[in-house]
Parts: structure tokens; sequence; C-alpha cells
């Protein structure tokens, strides 16, 4: 069969003038300048071909195909080629080299909202942006209720949307998008939007659409939901895709290598997320009684975090939180301090706070720590990964032999205790 | 490195129905000049459709007066030119009523006006769609056109009432009238068009265009100058064939004539209609040639 998305050697070119700017991006003046002088140039140093150094091929060389009802994740950092190859896909840009093969009708959301306008109301906004995706008026006002209800904005339809709160906008222009019914449906990152409850409906929306034999290319930094959406997934780097393949080993090949020190230094972090009064440090694991970095399942252990207040004034209140996720970011538990009623005192001297277990719940394999801090209203300071980190065999279950220890990758991640007793047989009368 | 091929896919995930396939896009590098791809446009006309809604509805639903704006701004300028073109200088008019040659003039010069300027800015503020959807591009200075003739239909209505006032009765010129308006339409088409691409690729064109518009004004005495009345008042053989080139002066006469009453100049008209298709087709296959770089350089 004919795959419903076929890329051959694609590839796209960049001029990169020297002053770091794209070179098509020109000043009619610069232009005119430029065209005066050229003589003068030419009479000093001859005919040069232009500056391969200039070049920045954004992508290159880069094959793939998506069969009819696949769904296929395409991961890369950031700046590796991703909205490259979406801008290709969506024939916002055009290739340099190569060539895609579409079949089926395309809608693609690259973001959601796109075109809306805040003076129009919600009602005229659904129009011009279901139309702006390739939506037939027809077909809009067809499905019109549906989307209204969707988005759970009936009481504010013939209100302008910038009267609208935030939470609003997005879910109205979310169901605008997750109504139109294309073949291939190319998705970038829209779901990163909305509280919570919402998110969940639009992943639910994404798996109908799935299941409905729909092609979808899904771009995402959110692991979790690239493994739930998507079978295979493409790894991007450098403008080539260099992995393709089952969705969970993708992911492995995104992660760090080397697992990080136990203890870890976060104040050179950057990539921090909140209002930054307050501010982790360090974030340290060992086991309780020793110091050394063996950490085993149920066993004693502990997590040690160390942040202080930046800003001046008196120690306050702050909410201190570690979150456990597995090796593909899937959230496992949240330890909070709030949970167990304790609100560390926080100052300007940097201040330690720790989180123990007696047993650690925690089966052998690879795990990630995402810190998080807020007060009362404000989130203060979160730092993603953390701290990666492996938990080795141990006996948290005292009497089995070592070889039959549940292990991560095949049983879970969390140990529970439990029991297991054999109930005297019941004889079939 | 290459993607496996279709037998690697897991088992498991089966095409399941696959729709028929109809449409099949294929994207490749670009190809130099292109044709105006006048059927893609013809399949999105809906969305066409919706951006001139769009654009006339946001401008009335900003400004306290509404829709009253389309007609209030003609109406003051012929006020202004009738006394300073009729009373002042004393201008020749050609027997026409003063309010009604200058309002003849203005209305097609502010359709036109309005659209090349319009137009010329419209790609660089729909940088938010192109960077971020596909419609063929040349739906963005089109759909500007389009809001600007609404507000020109809004201000005829102004014209009708004043003929009424003055009991100018229609004749059968004003069949022409559609006509001059389509030609006028083609031409701010295609300079709105053409400009609309360079303020892309030059970003200090966008000085250039409020200023050639306005020079254009005085380029075009046809608004505030009956040129059959005062033919010997015309200054030199060269300027008044330079004027005649100018499209604008041929067909605001013709829709002065068509509406207010006089001789529609047709060989002027005929002239005129050559080179608006020139410059529509000059000013489109000009954008076609750069769309493709809109979305990398916007």
């Amino acid at each position: 069969m004919e795959p419903a998305i076929r890329v051959e050697n694609l590839g796209k070119l960049y001029r990169v003038s020297n002053r770091g700017e794209r070179a098509n991006y020109a000043t009619l003046r610069e232009t005119v300048m430029h065209a005066a002088g050229a003589p003068l140039r030419w009479a000093r140093k001859g005919f040069a071909p232009p500056d391969p150094a200039e070049d920045f091929w954004a992508l290159k060389g880069v094959d793939f195909e998506v069969q009819p009802g696949e769904v296929v994740g395409i991961i890369g950092r950031n700046g590796a080629g991703k909205s490259t190859l979406l801008k290709i896909l969506s024939r916002i840009t055009k290739p340099t080299t190569g060539r895609v093969t579409l079949n089926g009708r395309v809608g693609s959301l690259l973001e959601v909202g796109t075109g809306f306008h805040p003076e129009l109301t919600g009602r005229e906004n659904v129009y011009l942006n279901g139309s702006i995706l390739g939506m037939s008026r027809r077909e809009i006002a067809k499905k019109f209720d549906e989307i209204v209800a969707f988005a759970e904005v009936e009481r504010f339809l013939d209100t302008p949307v910038k009267r609208y709160s935030s939470g609003m906008y997005v879910r109205l222009a979310f169901a605008v998008a997750a109504h139109l019914e294309p073949e291939i449906l190319i998705v970038d990152e829209v779901l990163a939007v909305g509280d919570a409850g919402f998110q969940q409906k639009c992943l639910d929306k994404m798996g109908t659409a799935a299941r409905d034999g729909k092609t979808v290319l899904f771009v995402s930094h959110n692991m979790p939901v690239i493994r739930m959406l998507c079978r295979r997934a493409c790894v991007i780097e450098r403008g080539r895709v260099v992995y393709s393949g089952p969705s969970q080993d993708a992911i492995l090949r995104m992660l760090p290598d080397s697992t990080r020190t136990l203890g870890q230094d976060l104040a050179t972090r950057t990539d921090r997320r909140g209002l930054g009064d307050y501010r982790f440090a360090k974030i340290h694991a060992a086991e309780a009684n020793g110091s050394g970095p063996n950490i085993l399942t149920g066993e004693p252990a502990q997590f040690i975090v160390e942040l202080s207040r930046l800003t001046p004034g008196r120690a306050t209140k702050v909410d201190v939180a570690i979150v456990i996720r597995d090796n593909y970011g899937a959230c496992l538990t949240t330890l909070a301090s709030h949970f167990i009623g304790c609100s560390p005192e926080i100052g300007a001297k940097s201040t330690r706070v720790q989180f123990s277990f007696d047993r650690l719940p925690l089966l052998a394999g690879r795990y990630r720590l995402d810190l998080w801090c807020g007060t009362a209203n404000d989130e203060q300071d979160v730092v993603q990964d953390a701290l990666i980190f492996d938990v080795n065999p141990g006996s948290f279950f005292p009497d089995v032999a070592d070889y039959r220890l549940p292990r991560a990758d095949r049983h879970g991640s969390i140990a529970v205790q439990y029991d297991c007793t054999t109930l005297s047989s019941m004889r079939s009368a | 490195m290459t993607a496996p091929p279709a037998t690697d896919a897991p088992a498991d995930a089966p095409p399941r129905d696959p729709p028929p396939v109809v449409h099949r896009t294929v994207i490749e590098p670009p190809s130099g000049w292109q044709l105006l791809g006048l059927r893609e446009l013809w399949r999105y006309r809906e969305l066409l459709l919706t951006f001139v809604l769009r654009d006339v509805k946001v401008r009335y639903k900003q400004t306290v007066l509404g829709a009253a704006w389309a007609v209030l701004q003609p109406a003051m300028m012929m006020a202004v030119f009738t006394v300073l073109f009729g009373k002042l200088a004393n201008l020749p008019t050609g027997g026409v009523p003063e309010p009604l040659f200058y309002l003849s003039g203005l209305l097609p010069w502010f359709f036109f006006s309005t659209a090349v300027t319009t137009a010329s800015n419209s790609v660089l503020g729909a940088g938010g769609l192109i960077t971020k959807v596909y419609f063929p591009r040349l739906a963005v200075p089109l759909s500007a056109v389009g809001a600007a003739f609404v507000d020109f239909l809004v201000s005829c209505g102004l014209l009708a009432v004043m003929l009424l006032a003055y009991g100018v009765a229609p004749t059968w010129n004003l069949l022409a009238a559609p006509l001059v308006v389509a030609v006028v339409g083609l031409f701010a088409l295609g300079l709105g068009t053409g400009f609309a691409a360079l303020n892309v690729v030059f970003r200090d064109f966008r000085y250039v265009v409020p200023f050639a518009v306005q020079l254009g004004m005085y380029a075009t005495p046809a608004i505030y100058f009956a040129a059959q009345a005062g033919e010997a008042e015309t200054p030199s053989e060269t300027i008044r064939l330079l004027i005649q080139l100018n499209p604008l002066n041929s067909l605001i006469t013709a829709f002065r004539a068509a509406t207010v009453g006089g001789d529609i100049p047709w060989a002027g008209l005929g002239v005129a209609g050559l080179l608006s298709v020139a410059t529509f087709f000059a000013g489109c296959l000009y954008f076609r040639r750069v769309e493709d770089r809109f979305a990398d350089v916007i």
C-alpha cells in the first residue's frame, strides 16, 4: 500500500549572513548599496563563490515513511530541525532538496487558535479559525454545537474573545482544531495547553483520532505522551533522522546517557521555571546509614535538597516537593512537604530539607526527580530532571532469591507490601 | 539514515480501514516563476470570503463611528475640495455641480488608495498566519482589496444620495460603472500584491508605499480637474502625455461620466484596461515568485 507520508532526501538550507541574520532578509538600501559596490569588490578580489560557511542545513537527507493509520512521534532537542520539518510538511515553507508526498487530506496544527482575532466574538472566531484550518463553512456550521460544547463556552459565544480568560480562549481554540477531520494530522505540541482536565480531554481526542485510522504525525517534548500515543517515533538530531523505531527506544535515545552523580549542583541550571524568589541549590540522594551512593530497593534512603531565599526578607514558609518519574518521564508519585503537614522555613541562609524512606518502594531501575518549590500563591522554582539515579536490587521482599528480585523494566516501578496465602481448597460438589 | 521499510512497523499497528486516497500533495523545492494558481485560489474561496468579512467586521468594530467612517471620510474630503479647488482656486468642473464632481472623483480614488495601502501591508500583517498554516498566499492581498471594495460600496451610497439631491437622473452610461470599478480593482490588486511582496523582501519598502500613494493623488488631476473642459489650460504636451499614461486618470473620468454624466473616454479606458491587466500579472507573478520565502523571512 502507498504510504500516507513519504519523505525522500529532504533538506532545507538557510543562508546565514555574517551578522547572524538570514541573508534573504534585506533592506532596499542594503541591496542597492551592495549592487553599487559590486564592481569594486570584483576588481579587488575577482569573483568568489559564496562562502559555504554561511550555509546552515536545518534538515539534511531526511527520509522516512508513515503508513496510513500509523501514529508516529517526532522527537528531538530544541533546534534539532523538528520545527523545520513540520513547516515543510505543512507547506508553510518549501524544502531546498528532496520531496514529500502526502496521500490524503492534510490538517496541520502548529499552534492552537491560529488567526484568532481578539475583537471578534467566539462565534465569529470559530468560523474564522475553522476556515483557516481548511474546513468549509458548511462543515463548521454542522459541527458548531459540538465545538462549543467541547470548549464549554456556550455562555460567552457572543463576547469578543479579548474578554475571555486564557483558559477559555485556549479551550475554544483547541475545540475547533479537534473537530478538524483530515486523513493525515500533523500536530505540534498543541497539547501543552490548558489545565490538567482539559489536557486529558485533548489526549483522549488524539487517541480517538488514532483509533479511527487516521495517520498522525506528532511532535512533542512530552515523552510519556509520545510513548502513550505513538508506537513508532523518529529521533531528529542536527537535521537528520538518527533513529526510527519503537517509541520506547526512541525516547531512551533522547535521554542523557550517563547517570548524573548522586549529588547534583543545581545552581548553574538555567532551564528552570517559577518566580525565583527561592531557588534550589543542590540535590543529594543517599542511603540512610552510610554515605555511599548505593541505593537499594526496600532499604532506607533519603533525598536531601538544599534551597535558599534569593530576595531579601524574613524567613518564610514554603512547600517543597520531589516528583519521582520513571525513566520515560511518567510521574510515579510526588513527595510533597505539605502532604504530610510540613512547611519548611527558608531564609537567606541555605537550608536543607530531607525526605526519607524507611524502605524505599522503588524497584531496581533508573529514575528521574523533578524538584518543585512554591509559596502560597506562586510557583517559585521548578527544576526538571534535577537528578537521575539508579536503584539497585535490594531486599524489599526479604525471602526472594537475588535473581528473582523484581525489576523496573519488567514489573513496574513501585514495590508495595501485600500478602498472598493459600486458602483451603474447595471441592466441587 | 533511512527509516525502516513498511514491514518493520509493528504487526499490531493495523492500518484499519484507511480512507480512500483522494488528495495527493507533493511538496518540492521552489521552481522559480509560477503560474497564478487561480484554481487553488478558487478552492479556497471560502477562506477568502472569511478574510474579507474579518477585515470589514474588525474595522467597523474598532471605531466608534463604525460603518459611517466609510462615508464620512469621502464626505469631508468632498467638502474640503469644494472649498479649496472649487471656490478658492476656481478649477473647472466641466459644468458638473462641484460637490458631485469631487465626490465622484474621490470615491474611486479612495477605493484605489485604500486597496493599495492595505494590500501592501497585508502580508506583513498576516505574518502570524503565514508562519503557521498553509493557504494560497495570494488570498491575503486579495482579501485586503476585497475589504476596500466593501468600503467603496458603502460610500457609493453617499454618491447615490447626492445624485438624488441634485436631481441627476441615471443614464445608460451607469452600466459602464461596474466595468470601470473592476479595472480600478485589477490595477490596485496588481500594485498592492507587488508592493506586498516587496514589503516582505525589502523591509524598508513600506516607507515608500504611503509616499507613492500620496504622490499618485497629485498625478491624478482627474480627481479635481476637468480635463475636457480645460484642454487649453493643460500645460505642455509632455505633461499631458504623462498624465494620460496614468490609468487612474481615464478610470476616474470614466467613473464620473458613468455616474454623474458626461462622455466616457473609451480610448483612455481601453489603454487603462491594458495597463491594469499588465500590472495585475506583473504584481501577482512577482508575488508568486517570492512567496515561498515569506515564512522564512517574516
